[in-house]
């Protein structure tokens, strides 16, 4: 159960990445984007992350992708055109890419003993989530950094509004 | 019937999608894709970070992601605005003919 739910969204997820990086067209980046972030969140469930499995649908596909689908139309952005002098982008992004993987991967093959496996902790376990435990972290002992985030964002807020507002005709 | 899912493969799951993020992040030229593909890098480390919470038991970890789920929501407010008003400067989307630091 947990080794199918992981190949068929990691499956997902890969595919949507790829199609980011191969589509020309921002808005197919943008909706295959939701598809990774999608698949994310069944893997988060999987994790037993259920609080995170809601906000990363809400939040994440919810809220910043239509911010993106909506500046994209917005600005009504056209394919991308192929330019020059953007060759070195390409010689050392690939390489530079597999050669963060390739690392990644190895250490994690290394040390893979150690850090050990998964099972799907919720389903059938009679498990209680973990809701109840974040909740008590997060209004107890981290209080303030949750309060500071509310300010953070209501500077953010003020930000955009200031920064995506026309210029007075003068 | 259980099967285990080894925690290395969630970890190379995420290891893969950062690297794709990077890729597109230096091949793409659309701005606002090379932005999309940020959010792409944030997620895969959110990955990490839930598949090592899972594995101590510690919910410190999911934590965590919830705030870099609230500063990238702010992150995407801010970016997405300065996008808008380079586009009402320059007129163009494609991150080789914004060079006003150039000029």
């Amino acid at each position: 159960m947990q080794l199918a739910i992981f190949i068929i969204f990691a499956a997902l997820a890969i595919a949507g990445a790829l199609n980011l990086l191969l589509q020309r067209h921002p808005i197919n980046s943008a909706l295959s984007l939701v598809v990774v972030m999608m698949s994310l969140a069944v893997l988060y469930w999987s994790l037993g992350a259920e609080f995170l499995a809601a906000a990363q649908v809400i939040v994440y596909s919810g809220a910043i992708m239509v911010l993106f689908v909506f500046v994209i139309m917005l600005l009504n952005a056209g394919e991308e055109e192929k330019t020059t002098g953007s060759k070195a982008a390409y010689f050392a992004g690939v390489p530079g890419a597999l050669a963060v993987f390739g690392l990644l991967t190895y250490v994690f093959l290394k040390e893979n003993g150690f850090i050990g496996g998964v099972h799907l902790s919720t389903a059938g376990a009679g498990a209680i989530s973990n809701i109840t435990e974040i909740s008590q972290l997060l209004f107890t002992k981290l209080l303030l950094p949750f309060e500071v985030t509310s300010i953070l964002i209501l500077v953010a807020i003020l930000g955009a509004v200031v920064l995506a507002r026309k210029e007075e005709q003068s | 019937m259980m099967t285990e899912v080894p925690l290395a493969a969630y970890l190379i799951l995420a290891a893969m999608l950062f690297s794709i993020g990077i890729a597109a992040f230096l091949i793409k030229r659309n701005i606002i894709s090379v932005f999309m593909s940020i959010e792409l890098m944030l997620n895969a480390v959110n990955l990490t970070f839930v598949a090592f919470a899972h594995r101590w038991h510690a919910v410190s970890g999911q934590i965590f992601v919830f705030f870099v789920m609230v500063v990238a929501a702010a992150e995407a407010a801010v970016g997405l605005a300065i996008i808008i008003a380079i586009f009402r400067s320059r007129r163009t989307l494609n991150v080789d003919q914004i060079n006003l630091m150039n000029d």
